[in-house]
């Protein structure tokens, strides 16, 4: 019995040691973790959530196409030199919605752009009255006979930038796939020098100069060709959005039956200063609160409440050193979750030594009324925290679609803090305590919170 | 001895007072407002920003402001330190920006967007929605634990529905109080408020188990011959445990709702009153309704009977 709890004192010893080498100082590179991963409420950033259109998808392949679009919209957004930053699909009731979370102070407004600009180009024609009007072409896909917009959808991703080795003109040199050298052949015949827009949704693409981009057909375009008269940004900007890859669905979101491209769904920015004060203001309340929670433990308790204290740092260390290494992204609401949990970690030795200081009424053994107090405890502290995992459960279950990842990093929080708490009372503050008795250092009783003097037997 | 459960009638008193308090304001609520509760953006939609004016201005000069500019149904909610959380109808960033602009000319001020929070209709429907069932589904589950980890006890059922009944009391009297302060100090409730009772429903089933727990032990071990007499001894026995555990946990968000910063004060605020009303519920309504199912003494339930003999 002894040796075991020389082993357990150890273990946790290494644990201790483990968890602090690990968290301090918090910036240190341990297995490759830098510091603690704040949310986008903590350290600033974006979150944006819109929602796809997938009613011209054929049925069946959505998932797929939805995972095209993610991969998509991440290389761009990481090309913008937006790092970390990540795009979710999440499927809800037959809706799919995209999420994006851009962490950090970034340009939001680029990045906006760059996931509008993400939905299919499509090039338009004047008609008789001057209105630009889609322009279309017939042809044949997989022996059907179809009548298609040309769009950006039919551009091979690897348009490029060149000068003209004379005039020193900017050129965008493109090339088509199979069905776009058909539709280009004959739009292009039909519109010989005539211009052709751009448009985004019901938007022209204008150029650095506020005027729409409306090249003028100059030949007849078939699997290639270059587009000439753009202004160096203006020519990057578009080989970009035509290099971004095919997304097939338009990204916005839908509103009364109608669908509202490029507006997103939900939208979160948090400038990091007011992340960093939000920070700073929780950690010093969390501290003044936790010091006097730690002087009352103690006064109350005495030496059982100083070795809760202990066991307390265990479990503040290990907690930092998980939320690091797995690493669980904390946002305010997980302070939050962090708190309650550290509230139920208490408890967990509350109820331990109110068991034990009865049992020492009662007049047993130091040692005996240890033992009982700890399992009278048990089935109280399983209890009370299976059923608070069952709320964090479903918490983080229905957390994907209320209010997003807040509820979320506050279930997720509460569920590890109250599975470590169980932890830290039964293992950690049950092995100090064994030891400080089984050791026969502190034998006095007052020590435990019962004076010896009076006799309370008899309540 | 102190006698908890002879005083149920009493606490069951207290406990219909607060809820309706609770009724009468949210029936106010929805005839004034047209809501039981204020919603905040998270439920109702449009725009929430944080502005942050440096040097500070006044909050009615800021109203004023605003209105002017087109904004007459914004609510200005004063953050401290010269930032305001303004809550207003659908507009884009590039709006806000301007609208920021256009505020900070007018005040003469510099004008900064730390906290830009733009929600659509649809998902502010879905997400009261998804509150209302996440409630429904917690309280539900939890009492399937609770009926089982009590089934050795007879009537394992009661058990799990009184720690329930217990809980959605609380629930009850914490949105009951936000629909007041949502009348008379306009708070507005928001995502973080859901989370927030979801936590107060987990530590009030909680402390409930703990005190169903030592019933149960004193059941078995038949330290006294009458139910209610041995509900009362185990809610003695609990009692230090019950009041220390809250108050350490009231010292750290005590701390967190003077010193912590705004964006989470109505949160706090929220566990604050969750740790009070759930200690209470747990010591002087949780095991009185067990006794008063076990006895059927049904009319103890209703204030103002007359106390059996």
């Amino acid at each position: 019995m002894r040796s075991r709890n020389v082993y357990l004192l150890i273990f946790i010893l290494a644990l201790f040691g483990f968890a602090l080498w690990s968290v301090v100082p918090l910036d240190r590179n341990v297995f490759g973790r830098e510091g603690l991963r704040l949310g986008l409420d903590l350290a600033g950033g974006s979150y944006l959530v819109y929602q796809a259109d997938v009613s011209d998808i054929e049925p069946g392949t959505e998932d797929e196409v939805m995972e095209g679009v993610k991969g998509v919209i991440e290389r761009r957004i990481n090309a913008l030199g937006i790092t970390e930053s990540t795009a979710q699909i999440q499927k809800h009731e037959g809706e799919y919605n995209i999420v994006i979370q851009i962490p950090g102070i970034a340009d939001i407004e680029k990045a906006k752009e760059m996931v509008g600009l993400f939905t299919v180009l499509e090039f338009r024609e004047q008609d008789a009255e001057g209105n630009w009007i889609p322009a279309t072409g017939t042809v044949t896909v997989n022996g059907e006979e179809k009548e298609l917009v040309l769009s950006s959808r039919y551009f091979k991703e690897n348009t490029e930038i060149t000068l003209h080795p004379t005039t020193n003109q900017v050129l965008l040199l493109f090339e088509m796939d199979e069905t776009g050298a058909q539709l280009f052949k004959q739009i292009s015949t039909r519109l010989l020098g005539k211009p052709l827009a751009i448009y985004l949704g019901d938007e022209p693409l204008r150029g650095e100069d506020g005027q729409i981009i409306a090249p003028t057909v100059q030949a007849v375009i078939e699997d290639r060709g270059q587009i000439t008269g753009l202004s160096l940004v203006d020519a990057q900007e578009l080989s970009h959005v035509l290099n971004a890859g095919r997304i097939d669905v338009p990204l916005g979101r839908w509103a009364d039956g109608e669908f509202e491209p490029s507006v997103p769904l939900y939208e979160r920015t948090v400038d990091a200063t007011l992340g960093q004060d939000s920070i700073q203001k929780s950690i010093l309340a969390a501290g003044i609160g936790i010091v006097l929670l730690l002087v009352f433990m103690i006064l109350y308790y005495r030496l059982p409440g100083l070795v809760a204290c202990l066991s307390l740092a265990v479990y503040g260390a290990v907690l930092l050193a998980i939320f690091k290494l797995v690493p669980v992204t904390i946002t305010l609401p997980g302070l939050a979750g962090f708190i309650v949990s550290l509230g139920m970690a208490v408890d967990a030795n509350v109820l331990i030594f109110e068991r034990m200081k009865e049992e020492l009424r009662g007049g047993r053994s130091l040692g005996a009324a240890a033992e009982t107090g700890f399992n009278r405890a048990w089935t109280a502290i399983r209890d009370s925290n299976i059923t608070t995992f069952i709320a964090c459960l479903i918490l983080f279950w229905l957390g994907g679609t209320l209010g997003a990842l807040m509820v979320r990093g506050f279930a997720l929080t509460l569920f590890i803090g109250v599975a470590l708490s169980m932890f830290t009372a039964i293992v950690v503050t049950r092995t100090f305590l064994r030891l400080i008795i089984g050791s026969q250092v502190v034998t006095n009783l007052a020590a435990y919170g019962v004076p010896v003097q009076t006799e309370r037997n008899a309540k | 001895m102190m006698d908890f459960v002879g005083k149920k009638q009493w606490f069951f008193l207290i406990s219909w007072i607060l809820v309706v308090i609770g009724i009468i304001s949210l029936v106010i609520s929805q005839i004034q407002l047209g809501t039981p509760l204020r919603l905040g953006t998270d439920f109702k939609g449009g725009t929430s920003m944080t502005l942050q004016f440096s040097p500070s201005v006044e909050q009615s000069q800021l109203r004023e402001e605003m209105a002017e500019l087109g904004y007459t149904e914004a609510t200005i909610q004063n953050a401290g330190e010269g930032n305001f959380i303004i809550h207003t109808r659908e507009i884009t960033s590039d709006e806000a920006r301007e609208l920021a602009g256009e505020l900070g000319t007018e005040l003469d001020s510099q004008v900064e967007i730390t906290d830009y929070y733009f929600v659509s209709g649809t998902v502010a429907a879905k997400t009261t929605r998804n509150a209302v069932i996440a409630v429904i589904i917690a309280a539900v589950a939890m009492m399937f634990y609770i009926v089982w980890a009590f089934r050795r006890m007879p009537k394992p059922f009661r058990w799990g529905s009184c720690a329930v009944i217990a809980v959605i009391h609380n629930v009850f009297i914490i949105v009951g109080i936000f629909s007041l302060l949502g009348w008379l100090a306009g708070v507005e409730i928001d995502a973080l408020f859901i989370t927030g009772l979801l936590a107060v429903v987990g530590y009030s089933i909680n402390n409930t188990v703990v005190v169903f727990d030592r019933i149960r032990e004193n059941v078995s071990r038949h330290i006294r011959p009458d139910f209610a007499e041995t509900v009362n001894a185990s809610l003695i026995d609990t009692l230090g445990r019950c009041l220390n555990t809250a108050l350490t946990t009231l010292f750290v968000l005590l701390a967190l709702l003077l010193f912590g910063g705004a964006t989470i004060h109505y949160f706090v605020l929220v566990l604050l009153l969750g740790v009070i009303i759930g200690t209470y519920s747990s010591v002087c309504i949780a095991g009185q309704l067990l006794v008063v199912w076990e006895r059927r003494e049904w009319r103890a339930l209703l204030p103002f009977t007359k106390r059996p003999a």
